[in-house]
């Protein structure tokens, strides 16, 4: 199965290894450089390069490639799926997975490396697990954790803060992502809403829970953390399981697509580029649609302009903007929107001079957070435990994100 | 890297600080002789008992290793010492540990060692260590591979092993060291399938993988009878679409529908994977869903496998390198199964964010998807995709275009039309791209595009992308009769720039000037010959070798070569017009999912995935033994599935047996019934203790708690595995029988019966009241006492619902007649006790009915007419048979509710022409089904029904009836009961309810070698418990 692993930085160096059989020699990594090269963009790097001798599958995360070199036939997903578990695994025990922090605990990740495969076949890959084998660094992560702030792990760190320190708890984050495609005139090609259910639990014993919904139907597709037992969904649309300790994801879902999906907001915008002119305006104005009286928080605007502009000079009615000038990548950062003033971004845009205008108007993508909705309508009805005496504290919070949210102009 | 461990393991085992002893050895300035001297006392140290003298020893060797001297003739010695020790260790995670580190050194002279650690891990106690015993065996294959045979036979144990913990890991080794050895997976095809769900998700791919391989090689294909359609393509396909996009309701319709044409029964087995990875499809992890997706596509019938597409579409809100690999594989099965992903094309739109290796792939997945109905839609989608920055990929969507408008010929002229206007574009490489495309697209129908070629010729003003060039002078050339004005003057502006131009060009040009020259050779005759002269000295050799050749065909010359004469049609033959497919056409040859498939080349190491067998093998193979209760499964049964193609005068016909079976193992796999939630009860039942395992792996708990604990568990895995495993019900709980099960291994096989089918027997009868199963609640599983958890343990046997399975073993009574062929005049009908619970309604009794037609006449319209039943008793009318041709026989199932008693019913059978009146009355045996209960159950339910509602006989067993597997059989074959495990030899417990009411009857019989026996039945139906008495007293004497 997997032969060795290799964590290349975006600059090309090779700053860690390992290997579970034999030593493959770090040359092998030229091939992976070459198509790097040919790719221009990291994201773009094939995730399956085949060479004489061996097979290089990698992932791209953090700005690290993670680089599995494997020797004959496996599943290609079987080590994709591998490595995304390797990366979730250093962000549960670092906190963030880079390239400073890796090399910190080197130590550490050897040892979480040695532990999550034998002779390159996965052995124990669960972090409630891993962590009773390996101690995690605790000094190091709070330190870490304090510095960084919360923005950098996504999705796990969110729900500490909230559930009670020093209690037995148990409590639920219920995430909903709106993915859409606005066309220029403002009407849907395509929307769904998906989401997940992140838990943390904090109960002694061997707590039974069950979580029932008051709208399961909404559901149209799930995906299960394998705790959860699929027969007792499957008959009764109910989630009964038996959690691990600490941080995990329950249940992920689809929203079916019959449902018409709620977009929250909507992008005003004027952007025109006119032929022997070296000066283009530039005009967008973000307002709230159907919004269930919610406030919209967090909205960053982004946007990639074509080559032909070479600046941007624009004026914000609030938040912040950015224009990068050498990758063309325009950000504004909104924050909260407030229905009575509309936040707006105005100015214009320079030209090179003498080229024709560009083809493509640029795309706009959007992102933006709802506290205290689930735009998809989910509801959980109770969560009930049985198999212990005592009664943990419980609790849930909603929340509605931009997924991959694109305006076209 | 791989020593550094065992090293680690001396010095911290037992040579304690190494360092101090360094001066202390006198060979330290020494003679190397002297070293090998050492080696031999050291060896003779290492090998005695005394622990003192071990320890020096060891201690020594450290010395030695830290001064890098080679100590490696030692290695064997320390390491026996070392890890074989270890690997005895009272503590499972230090025997594991341990026996990890031996069989990381890869060192050929452990071999040995490691070989005896691995067998003797290989039937350790701890699942854990079987685990990792598991692991060294591809580790000391790669060592060394002269070891085999001898690692086959550990595989071949631990396959055999029932934790879900070995199986992924176990499977893994097979794969590696004997993945040609499918023989060894017959016996534990059943207990793989049924544990699947409960394996870490790692083991799950493997085991899926292999399973699949497996299952191509022992089953027919299940669109085998869909070729009668293949012929008509479009048709069947089609035909597949509306059937998925109809949803599971319609699948059972669709596969009813077809094996009425031609004879095709879904191996049990077969239905069995396909049922228990179904669930798999809801797994957080990618890989598994892709895996049961690639099992779907390769093993599922046509209208099955649409259930994948919602899981994979799914993945595809995953990592982009996730979306990578799952886009390939969808691009792949979007060709074969088109309909199956049409519902989902809105999420192959493709957002300008997304990588360009991603585009691309969804770009070909919409294209495959593109059909009459949708091409307007995606035809929008791909206009805004012509606008990207990303010029490789408006060049692929160009591509894309064009193979649109090749499959749909609605849509070319739209296409062309869209295309032309490209041509405009300011980006050169879009005008270059459309160009390529244009042309293949005028090949098809040129006479009506003369506008667009002279457009074209237009271009070669403006565009300089070489392949654009060429392809616009290729096309003019090539129809130099739609445009007899143009061309020359064409030929004349390259031949001015001819010098200039690319070879590819080039070559373009001397063509184009060899085509006019053909055609119109008044006009272009100088300008031909100047063209060749350029060429002629040309830099470029096959610039030149073309000028000269086309030089001798075209121009005639005095020799008057023979080729000249057919110049014409050797540069003006019509030529076919290209086909755009795919690259992702015939992909499907390589496992989905799989490396090979992703490079399109074969992986080292890829395991071809075979054609299906012609012939299906000897499901036999599979069976393993089973427990008692279900010995009742007759043979008439087998021999009824071995010649299922054939029929026998008397005995059914394959096609409608065929017809029977399959909407049931249909409805088997759809259908929810709380049944199956049962099972998932005692699926929380291995969650739990697989924690506890994994608790149990990081405390350090006493010795004698921990194995305790551990036997413990394994006994609860026991019982819960027998939700799928016959066998394994058998160990668990009956070990008393244990001993005469060598002795009739042959027999039961012989009489096995899918487990699907014996499972079936169960549910109505298990359930502690008698409602319809669909219906019971299931309370959850922690607030169950012990005793009704093991109920409900027995309960999960039932996770295929209430169906009746094909004609299943017709009781003790056998084949009873109903209507004479004399009487029946010519139509001759005889009835079995299936011992299945009826579909419709749990208290009726199933009885299959068989019809033969022994007359000249077809019989028509047979049907049952208005019964005349005492009270209480109703009946379940089997559908019309409308029509039963001469010759030929079928089988219906009927259901009779006899309300607990043994009254006869009586009903009038029905042809078109002529009535007949018969009745049916049932044995007492077939009122009740089997229930499963513990020892102690049973007695506590005993204690209640003494006194009026027990009923005690006195009998000698004769000599001949006196083993336990007669005993058993006989018992069975009288009364529908199910064996009760217990501790005593001599005594056999059996238990069922009374179908309609749900009265318990129990039954004990207590035989004394000498054969003197006495039988007692409890129930409080006494009538029932008198009449057993009667029947089973004898049975058991005859």
């Amino acid at each position: 199965m997997i032969h060795s692993l290799f964590l290349i930085n975006s600059s090309g160096d090779i700053f860690l290894e390992k290997h579970w059989k034999s030593v493959v020699s770090r040359s092998v990594c030229d091939y992976f450089f070459e198509a790097q090269e040919r790719a221009t963009e990291a994201e773009n790097v094939p995730p399956v390069i085949p060479t004489p001798h061996h097979y290089l599958l990698s992932v791209y995360r953090h700005k690290i490639f993670f680089v599995a070199v494997i020797q004959t036939e496996v599943p290609p997903l079987f080590v994709i799926e591998f490595l995304h578990r390797v990366v979730d695994t250093f962000q549960d025990y670092f906190g963030v997975c880079s390239e400073p922090v890796i090399k910190d605990n080197v130590v550490v990740v050897y040892e979480v490396l040695e532990e999550m495969l034998d002779n390159g076949f996965p052995l124990a890959t669960e972090s409630n697990i891993l962590k009773e084998l390996i101690k995690p660094p605790t000094i190091l992560r709070t330190v870490v954790n304090t510095i960084t702030g919360m923005e950098k792990g996504e999705t796990h760190r969110e729900l500490p803060s909230w559930l009670p320190t020093g209690q037995l708890s148990s409590g639920a984050l219920a995430k909903d992502w709106i993915d859409a495609i606005i066309d220029k005139s403002g009407s849907t090609i395509t929307a769904e809403i998906q989401g997940v259910i992140d838990a943390c639990v904090k109960l002694t014993g061997m707590p039974d829970l069950t979580l029932s919904f008051m709208n399961p139907r909404l559901l149209d597709d799930v995906s299960f953390h394998p705790c959860v037992r699929f027969k007792r969904w499957e008959s009764e649309r109910i989630l009964s399981f038996i959690p691990p300790d600490g941080n995990f994801r329950l249940l992920s879902y689809h929203v079916s697509a019959q449902n018409l999906v709620a977009i929250p907001v909507y992008v005003k915008h004027n952007i025109s580029f006119r032929d022997s002119s070296s000066l283009g305006r530039f005009e967008i104005t973000v307002g709230p649609k159907q919004t269930m009286g919610k406030t919209i928080e967090g909205v960053i605007v982004t946007s990639q302009m074509p080559k032909g502009v070479l600046n941007m000079s624009l004026t914000p009615s609030q938040g912040t903007h950015t224009f990068d000038p050498v990758t063309k990548m325009l950000s504004w950062d909104v924050g909260k929107i407030n229905p009575q003033k509309l936040p707006s971004l105005k100015g214009t845009m320079s030209l090179q001079a003498g080229a024709s205008k560009p083809d493509e108007n640029p795309t706009i993508n959007l992102q933006f957070k709802i506290q205290q909705l689930a735009i998809s309508g989910l509801k959980v009805n109770r969560l009930d435990m049985y198999g212990e005496k005592y009664k943990p504290f419980k609790g849930i919070k909603y929340m509605t994100k931009a997924g991959k949210f694109q305006v076209r102009t | 890297m791989s020593a550094a461990p065992a090293y680690g393991e001396d010095k911290g085992g037992s040579a304690g600080p190494g360092e101090p002893e360094y001066g202390h050895d006198p060979a330290s300035g020494g003679i190397f002789s002297s070293d090998y001297k050492r080696h031999d006392d050291l060896k003779e140290m290492l090998d005695t008992n005394k622990d003192s003298l071990k320890l020096e020893a060891m201690k020594r060797i450290v010395a030695m290793i830290a001064r890098g001297k080679n100590a490696s003739d030692l290695f064997p010695a320390v390491v026996k010492n070392v890890a074989c020790k270890n690997i005895e260790d009272p503590n499972q995670l230090i025997r594991a540990s341990a026996l990890r580190v031996l069989s990381s050194i890869r060192v050929p002279i452990i071999v040995p060692i490691m070989m005896l650690a691995i067998k003797e891990a290989a039937s350790d106690m701890s699942p854990y260590v079987r685990k990792t015993a598991a692991h060294a065996i591809p580790k000391l294959y790669s060592l060394d591979s002269d070891q085999k045979d001898q690692l086959i036979e550990v595989i071949e144990k631990l396959l055999a092993d029932k934790t879900t913990l070995v199986a992924g890991s176990v499977v893994m080794a097979f794969e590696e060291v004997c993945p040609e050895r499918i023989d060894l997976i017959h016996k534990n095809y059943r207990k793989l399938c049924n544990l699947l769900i409960d394996v870490e998700e790692w083991g799950q791919v493997v085991i899926i993988s292999m399973l699949t391989r497996y299952a191509r090689t022992q089953f027919l294909s299940p669109t085998q009878n869909e070729s009668l359609l293949e012929e008509n393509p479009e048709k069947a396909f089609y035909g597949s679409e509306e059937d998925e996009a109809k949803g599971p309701g319609s699948e059972e319709a669709a596969t009813t529908a077809l094996p009425a044409r031609k004879p095709y029964v879904m191996d049990p087995d077969h239905r069995l994977l396909l049922r228990n990875t179904k669930p798999l499809l809801q797994s957080r992890s990618a890989a598994v869903v892709m895996a049961v997706a690639q099992l779907y596509f390769h093993l599922a019938p046509k209208a099955e496998v649409g259930v994948i597409a919602k899981a994979l579409v799914r993945l595809l809100r995953s990592h982009s390198e996730v979306q990578y690999v799952v886009l390939q594989n969808v691009a792949t099965m979007s060709i074969k199964r088109r309909g199956m992903f049409e519902p989902y094309l809105k999420s192959f739109y493709i957002r300008s964010t997304d990588p360009t290796q991603i585009k691309i792939l969804k770009l070909e997945v919409l294209t495959n998807l593109a059909s009459e109905t949708n091409i307007p839609t995606v035809l929008r989608e791909f206009q805004t995709y012509i606008r990207s920055m990303d010029k490789d990929f408006v060049a692929a969507t160009i591509q894309a275009i064009g193979r649109c408008a090749t499959n749909i010929g609605r849509v070319r002229d739209t296409c062309l039309n869209g295309l032309v206007q490209l041509l405009s574009n300011r980006d050169e490489l879009v005008v270059a791209e459309s160009v390529v495309v244009i042309k293949k697209l005028l090949q098809m129908q040129p006479a009506q595009h003369g506008e667009i070629i002279k457009h074209l010729a237009k271009l070669t003003d403006s565009i300089q992308v070489p392949m654009a060039r060429a392809s616009i002078l290729w096309l003019i050339g090539e129809y130099c009769e739609h445009v007899p004005k143009i061309a020359p003057d064409v030929l004349r502006k390259m031949a001015k720039s001819f010098t200039a131009e690319e070879d590819i060009v080039k070559l373009q040009v001397i063509n184009l000037a060899a085509k006019l020259y053909l055609t119109n050779s008044k006009q272009t005759k100088l300008l031909t010959q100047y063209v060749l002269s350029l060429a002629k000295y040309d830099q470029n050799y096959d610039i030149r070798d073309r000028a000269r050749f086309t030089r001798q065909l075209i121009v005639p010359s005095e020799q008057g070569g023979a080729l000249s004469r057919h110049a014409k049609k050797l540069f003006l033959a019509p030529k076919p017009a290209p086909v755009l497919e795919s690259s992702f056409k015939d992909r499907d040859h390589f496992q989905l999912g799989s490396l090979s498939h992703l490079l399109n080349a074969k992986a080292t190491g890829y395991q071809e995935l075979p054609d299906w067998p012609e012939e299906a093998p000897d499901p036999s193979v599979r069976n393993v033994e089973v427990p008692e209760w279900t010995k009742c499964s007759n043979r008439e049964k087998r021999k009824e599935k071995e010649k299922p193609f054939y029929s026998d005068s008397e005995g059914e016909s394959g096609p409608t047996e065929s017809a029977d079976s399959d909407p049931e193992s249909e409805s088997a796999s759809d259908s929810k019934s709380s049944s199956e939630s049962g099972s998932g009860e005692s699926s929380s039942e291995s969650d739990s203790e697989d924690q506890e395992e994994e608790k149990g792996r990081s405390s350090e708990s006493e010795q004698s708690e921990e194995e305790g604990g551990k036997r413990k568990m394994k006994k609860r895995k026991k019982v819960t595995e027998a939700q799928g495993d016959a066998s394994s019900s058998d160990e668990g709980s009956d070990s008393s029988s244990s001993s005469s099960e060598s002795e009739r291994t042959s027999e039961t096989e012989e009489e096995q019966v899918e487990p699907a089918s014996w499972r079936k027997k169960t549910p109505s009868s298990s359930t502690p009241t008698v409602t319809p199963p669909s219906v019971q609640p299931v309370s959850p599983p922690t607030i169950v006492s012990t005793s009704l958890a093991t109920d409900l343990e027995g309960l999960t046997l039932t996770d295929s619902p209430l169906v009746p399975s094909l004609l299943s073993p017709g009781s003790g009574a056998g084949r009873q007649e109903l209507l004479h062929r004399v009487a029946g005049e010519g139509l001759a009908v005889d009835y079995t006790f299936s011992r299945q619970p009826f579909s419709g309604d749990p208290h009726m009794v199933s009885v299959h009915i068989h019809f033969s037609n022994s007359s000249d006449t077809p019989i028509k319209g047979l049907h049952v007419g208005t019964p005349k039943l005492p009270a209480g008793i109703s009946i379940q009318e089997f559908p019309e048979i409308e029509s039963l041709a001469p010759g030929e026989s079928t089988t219906a199932v009927m259901g009779i509710n006899f309300c607990d008693s043994t009254q006869a019913a009586n009903f009038q059978l029905c042809t078109q022409t002529r009535q007949f009146y018969v009745s049916i009355q049932p044995p007492v045996g077939e009122l009740m089904a089997p229930v499963f209960m513990s020892e102690n159950e049973f007695k506590k339910e005993q204690g209640k029904l003494t006194g009026m509602s027990e009923i005690t006989e006195k009998l000698t067993l004769p000599d001949g009836c006196r083993s336990d597997h007669i005993v058993v059989q006989k018992v069975t074959t009288v009364a529908n009961l199910g064996r009760v495990p217990c501790g005593a030899s001599d005594e056999y417990r059996f238990a069922g309810r009374t179908l309609t009411s749900g009265s318990l009857v129990l039954l004990t019989l207590d035989a004394r070698p000498t054969g003197a026996a006495q039988l007692t039945v409890n129930s409080e139906k006494m009538v029932i418990g008198t009449m057993l008495v009667k029947d089973v007293v004898q049975a058991l004497t005859q």
